[in-house]
């Protein structure tokens, strides 16, 4: 049978809600608070006994955040921590958008809860239990913890999302992807309201170790408050963190009529594939470069419309040069007029959360007037002339943010945001 | 906990109940003799009380006779039978 094409016309998506756990805060106003002021959320470890021979003794560990009475004890049993902080912010981003979920359609609600790793706590914790004892001594609940997909499933569950459901598992840019299929979904009809996001929680001796292994990670044992340092000559590598960070994506018209607050309009998703390296970019970051040139393509904007780029900056030496590279190729001279900060410097790498957090960031720069800052940057590396915002927050009126994330396997992922105007 | 025996049902029992409403997230007042495991909770609940119940005990239940377990007083009885299975055995 053939089918004739289509002509549907994309309604236009707003960020309506947002909730967020941070190393820097408890939640998405907490963590922006922190980001204007310039704080670190990287320390030592303490989530687990560190041998003292490990080359990585430090991370961005989500501090003093209790589950409970959000979940209890028997739920918790059931979820792993990236998923528990998953429905942490997802809880506040439901709370933040004032919708009651409850009401309505529930096959027009969805949730896209990226993760990189998954329940990867929960899988080394099964392990060692089965090397030990076998499979009698490996808790029932270790499939339903482990899952990349937990996160999407238990928020699901929660709110009675019964919409697209779904989750990516793209490195670093899986909450990118998660915000740009959420954004796709309501573009183009087929949900009304849309939890999208990611959560990280892969601070543990399987991830630490294995990340360290590859030699992805900085080192500077001696001074974790100020090893995260993107477009810095001394950065040395990334700081593993974790985090969760979830928006409420709504259709326009949706949101108009509940007399919803509009905090910002996602008006392009751009992403790509590099095909070149499983963890590394080209020099020149070809993968940046187009990923953002499809964003605005998306969002039917030029370069010189662009205000702020949230960069991916993750303070490793190839991933800056390339992103500096990428940026600067792309806008010209308007990459010296624009400003490009890396919120990475204070919150550290929170994987496949950064998308989101950074989404906040970006959000919220736009809504306030506020560039939030690149900390640690006290000598550009050669040639990272660009505005960066090193080491304190700048107010300027900024309408168009974009919002960088790429992932290992040569995921690139940019989302452009603009201040809501009707 | 102590072993065979000289531990009384009314004992295993109270240990029972505590495991069930620590796992369970529930008030020790929420969970009785009759309480059926089927209601309490899903059967990955019931796995993991099982093996909760065999770290506690120092039993072991094979799941063939895990599933015959419907209630609370039903754990109760098969733990002492093995308790005191595994008495004779020394």
């Amino acid at each position: 049978m053939s089918k004739t094409p289509r002509t549907i016309t994309l309604r236009r998506v707003v960020v309506t809600g947002m909730g967020a756990l941070t190393d820097i805060g408890l939640s998405a106003p907490a963590t922006w608070a922190a980001m204007k002021e310039g704080k670190n959320g990287v320390d030592t470890i303490t989530a687990f006994t560190m041998p003292e021979d490990w080359p990585v003794r430090f991370a961005g560990q989500v501090k003093d955040w209790n589950p409970a009475p959000l979940i209890d004890v028997k739920e918790q049993k059931r979820m792993d921590r990236f998923a528990m902080m998953a429905l942490g912010a997802a809880d506040e981003a439901v709370r933040d958008s004032g919708f009651d979920f409850k009401t309505g359609d529930p096959y027009r609600h969805g949730v896209m809860i990226g993760s990189g790793v998954g329940g990867i706590l929960s899988t080394e914790e099964a392990h060692t239990k089965l090397l030990a004892g076998g499979v009698r001594r490996v808790s029932p609940f270790t499939v339903p913890r482990l899952m990349v997909n937990a996160g999407t499933g238990q928020v699901s569950i929660r709110f009675n999302l019964r919409g697209p459901s779904s989750a990516t598992a793209t490195a670093c840019a899986s909450s990118g992807h998660a915000i740009g299929a959420g954004y796709h979904a309501i573009q183009r009809g087929d949900a009304d309201v849309i939890l999208a996001g990611g959560s990280e929680a892969a601070v543990g001796q399987l991830c630490i170790g294995t990340f360290a292994a590859m030699k992805a990670l900085s080192t500077k044992n001696d001074t974790p408050m100020i090893a995260s340092r993107p477009f810095d000559k001394d950065r040395d590598g990334f700081i593993l963190a974790e985090g969760a960070a979830v928006l409420v994506l709504e259709d326009l018209e949706h949101a108009k009529a509940r007399g919803a607050r509009i905090y910002a309009e996602l008006v392009g998703f751009g992403a790509c594939g590099d095909a070149y390296h499983i963890a590394a970019p080209d020099e020149q970051g070809s993968g940046a470069f187009m990923a953002m040139t499809f964003a605005l393509r998306d969002a039917q904007l030029n370069t010189t419309d662009v205000d702020y780029i949230n960069a991916h900056g993750t303070s490793t030496p190839l991933g800056d040069a390339a992103e500096v590279s990428a940026v600067k190729r792309l806008f010209g001279d308007h990459a010296y007029k624009l400003c490009m900060s890396s919120t990475k410097s204070m919150t550290g790498h929170g994987l496949g959360a950064a998308g989101g957090i950074e989404s906040i960031a970006s959000i919220m720069a736009l809504h306030d007037g506020v560039v939030p800052p690149t900390i640690n940057l006290d000598h550009p590396d050669e040639g990272f002339d660009l505005n960066f915002a090193a080491k304190t927050a700048q107010e300027r009126p900024m309408r168009v943010a974009l919002n960088n994330t790429f992932g290992f396997g040569g995921h690139n992922v940019s989302l452009c945001f603009a201040t809501f105007e009707d | 906990m102590q072993q065979g025996s000289s531990v009384t049902d009314t004992e295993i029992e109270a240990k029972v109940l505590q495991l069930v409403a620590d796992q369970l997230g529930l008030a020790r007042t929420e969970v009785a003799s009759e309480s059926e495991f089927d209601k309490l909770g899903d059967s990955l609940d019931k796995t993991e009380l099982m093996m909760a119940f065999e770290d506690s005990f120092d039993v072991s239940i094979s799941d063939e006779t895990a599933s015959t377990v419907r209630t609370v007083a039903d754990a109760v009885k098969l733990i002492r039978v093995h308790m005191t299975a595994k008495q004779t055995e020394v």
